[in-house]
């Protein structure tokens, strides 16, 4: 859990029915709420009759718990269920846009090693650069970037899984 | 095994789904999207009870479902026909009622192309069901005729909706109607509940010895009503009820204190402050019984909560020990393992309690709604089905209306929907036709939905309304008297109709009570009466509703009679 503003960043796996409908039902619970959602993916899983959804949001533990309960209690939803480190693998992907001069390429180029990034587009006055891991490893990332011209940044959002044998 | 082969369209599958399901009734209202539903109708043994508006036949749903515990069917079109039971499903939804609601849709090509009458049914209504269904594929009808019933029906029941357009209805179904699977893996009904917990229970139970029952709708639709007596009996604890848990215990049984909450007896609410330990049986510590600061509720009392909804245990109070599962399951096994209480000094000072701080009026200065409620009571003996509106004559029905059996107290507790008490009781009406029913509506409740009376007419149903007219939104007035220096806004109803030609329009008969000396002998004429009646009761104008605690306060603030001094605003919500 990272500490932010004064709410809490909470990570909430859900695995329910893949259907029309099914995203609107679930955050219609925290929309009604006042709950902002940070981060949401959602994805086939193994069995296409299901969907998953990984949500990060922040908040009030007590509301989320309301929240996590009243998302559990949607017919399609199979279940609901905050996660933790180090219980699970979290990973992210973020594609940054820089616009770099050629004085300043190497430096950027630099910091693409340093945190395991790629750069997936090379254009004269620009980069694209790829990196995934943790929530905490893509802002520190971002943050050293900052410095240069940053155009773009898009983040998939966080999705996790359960280490070892234990299903999500 | 069986196979019904069909050769018919997706509206005649519908239909015989629900023939299957045992459905009687359809209260409904058409229009062009739902015309193939209403053309199946016509071949059906399914009655189909043309209300006057969309909202009437929501109600009747829900009355039906209340009065029977068997969900309730509406039918409607498209786009407004279909908002129009919004404030229906709202009303089950709060109240955990079960109803279906089948919607006429625009065909599935024009979906969100606002076509004529088009509306978003599903985004809509999404906040006030249990679950719904957007129907794209004729053969998905039976199955999801049948998840509806079943959703609608079990663990917390809720309102159901089925959106159906057009082309699906008029187009084919081919799938098999008899061996029907449902695809239902995300949805659990808690049972018997955890027998760790239901022994920890037993044991902080064994600790008390003043014990308090909290009995709530859920305990109503367990069906848990015999279970429950036994247990308080054996237990030796007093019972309160919630406003929509009346019934849940016969209010005439001396363990019972009647209901709590903002405007329930003294009595009950007194046990509320005194006991040692609280027990919410299917209730969910609404905020019309508990204060907005809920640390300030009964702060030395353990607090036990049962209910067959996990997202209520920790929502308002974090209990002591909790049990998710069905009340009725519940007892039944906790019955076995508590022993009685040494709780006699308790149930003493409750008995004293009723006798010291009775429900009581003022029988001079002018006919009281009060009395005519308590004259009614005296004369059904409590075995009516009483179903209210909203404002202060459903509190003082509430007081004065006592229930001996479950079902048969309907209210619109949750949501608080004016307009609910007359198409609640047709429905309950339509589900118990050999039981007394009794609408009873405030004049401007009344107004809301009154051109239901033609569907009372209609189908010669005997029910009996009692209308409590004080030319007021009475409840909001005496908001305004006692926390609003009386600046009155928004609710003088003065231009009402004469009710009593307003019932003769419709064909009904109907009585005038103008004095206290006239209550008894027109309201038994008029319960004598052999067929439908309006009673209009032109009560005084301006009465106010104790015992009393503002909005959000706790129980030690509670008023027994008109301050004489002016009030701070409440903290809570209205």
């Amino acid at each position: 859990m990272n500490q932010k503003d004064n709410g809490i960043t909470h990570t909430i796996s859900l695995l329910v029915m893949n259907k029309p409908g099914m995203l609107y039902r679930i955050t219609m619970v925290f929309a009604r709420r006042g709950y902002n959602i940070e981060s949401l993916v959602v994805s086939p899983a193994l069995d296409g009759h299901y969907s998953r959804i990984t949500i990060t949001a922040e908040g009030d533990p007590k509301v989320l718990e309301q929240i996590i309960k009243q998302c559990d209690k949607l017919v399609d939803v199979l279940h609901a269920e905050e996660y933790q480190d180090p219980s699970t693998i979290e990973k992210e992907l973020a594609l940054i846009k820089v616009k770099v001069g050629t004085g300043e390429r190497s430096e950027v180029l630099q910091i693409v090693e340093h945190f395991k990034a790629q750069t997936v587009d090379f254009k004269d006055e620009s980069l694209v650069i790829q990196v995934t891991g943790n929530t905490e490893k893509l802002d520190a990332c971002v943050d050293m970037l900052r410095k240069f011209n940053l155009q773009e940044i898009v983040r998939t959002g966080k999705v996790l899984m359960r280490r070892g044998l234990q299903a999500t | 095994m069986e196979k019904e082969q069909n050769q018919m369209n997706g509206a005649q599958a519908l239909i015989r789904c629900l023939e299957k399901k045992g459905v009687e009734y359809i209260w409904g209202y058409s229009g062009g999207a739902a015309i193939p539903i209403f053309d199946a109708l016509v071949d059906s043994k399914i009655k189909l009870i043309l209300v006057r508006h969309e909202q009437g036949a929501a109600h009747m749903a829900d009355g039906y479902a209340r009065a029977t515990g068997n969900p309730g069917v509406v039918l409607v079109t498209s786009g407004p026909g279909a908002t129009n039971t919004v404030t229906g499903l709202l009303t089950a939804y709060m109240d955990s009622a079960p109803i279906i609601v089948l919607t006429g849709q625009v065909p599935t090509f024009g979906l969100g192309k606002d076509l004529f009458q088009e509306a978003d049914v599903f985004g809509i209504t999404a906040p006030a069901v249990k679950h719904s269904y957007l129907v794209k594929n004729g053969n998905d009808i039976p199955r999801i005729v049948e998840e509806a019933y079943h959703i609608c029906s079990t663990g917390r029941p809720g309102p159901v909706l089925i959106d159906l357009p057009k082309d699906v209805t008029s187009g084919p179904c081919t799938a098999d109607l008899v061996n029907v699977k449902m695809d239902l893996p995300g949805y659990r009904i808690p049972g018997a509940g955890d027998p760790e917990k239901i022994k920890e229970m037993a044991k902080a139970l064994s600790q008390s010895k003043r014990p308090l029952i909290l009995s709530g709708n859920g305990v109503v639709i367990a069906g848990a009503q015999e279970i429950l007596t036994a247990f308080a009996r054996k237990l030796g604890s007093p019972v309160v009820t919630t406003l929509l848990g009346k019934g849940g215990m016969d209010e005439m049984d001396e363990l019972s204190l009647g209901f709590l909450g903002m405007h329930g007896t003294a009595y009950a609410n007194k046990a509320v402050s005194g006991c040692d330990l609280i027990m919410s049986i299917g209730s969910r510590w609404d905020d019309r019984i508990t204060p907005a600061q809920i640390e300030r509720f009964c702060p030395e009392a353990t607090k036990l909560h049962i209910d067959i909804d996990p997202a209520e245990i920790n929502k308002v109070l974090v209990p002591d020990v909790s049990v998710v599962g069905d009340a009725k399951l519940v007892l039944e096994s906790l019955i076995d393992q508590i022993q009685p209480l040494e709780s006699e000094d308790w149930l003493a000072e409750m008995a004293s309690n009723k006798k010291k701080f009775p429900l009581g009026y003022k029988i001079h200065g002018g006919l009281k709604a009060q009395q005519v409620l308590d004259e009614l009571n005296n004369l059904t003996e409590g075995k009516a089905v009483v179903s209210v509106d909203v404002g202060q004559h459903q509190m003082w029905a509430a007081q004065f209306c006592k229930s001996s059996s479950a079902r048969s107290w309907i209210c619109s507790g949750g949501a608080g929907t004016m307009g609910f008490g007359l198409p609640a009781a047709i429905g309950a009406q339509f589900g118990r036709p050999d039981d007394l029913v009794i609408a009873i509506a405030g004049d401007g409740g009344f107004q809301m939905t009154f051109f239901e009376l033609s569907t009372i007419m209609l189908h010669k149903l005997p029910v009996k309304i009692l209308v409590i007219d004080n030319k007021y939104l009475g409840m909001v007035r005496q908001w305004q008297e006692l926390f609003y220096e009386n600046r009155q806004s928004g609710v003088d109803l003065e231009g009402n109709p004469d009710f009593v030609k307003l019932a003769d329009a419709y064909g009904m008969q109907a009585f005038r009570i103008r004095r206290p000396a006239d209550i008894k002998k027109v309201l038994s004429k008029a319960l004598e009466f052999d067929g439908p009646c309006l009673i209009h009761a032109e009560v005084v104008k301006e009465d106010n509703v104790f015992p009393m605690i503002p909005a959000g306060g706790t129980v030690d603030e509670m008023i027994l009679k008109a301050p004489t001094k002016a009030m701070a605003k409440p903290i809570g919500s209205t």
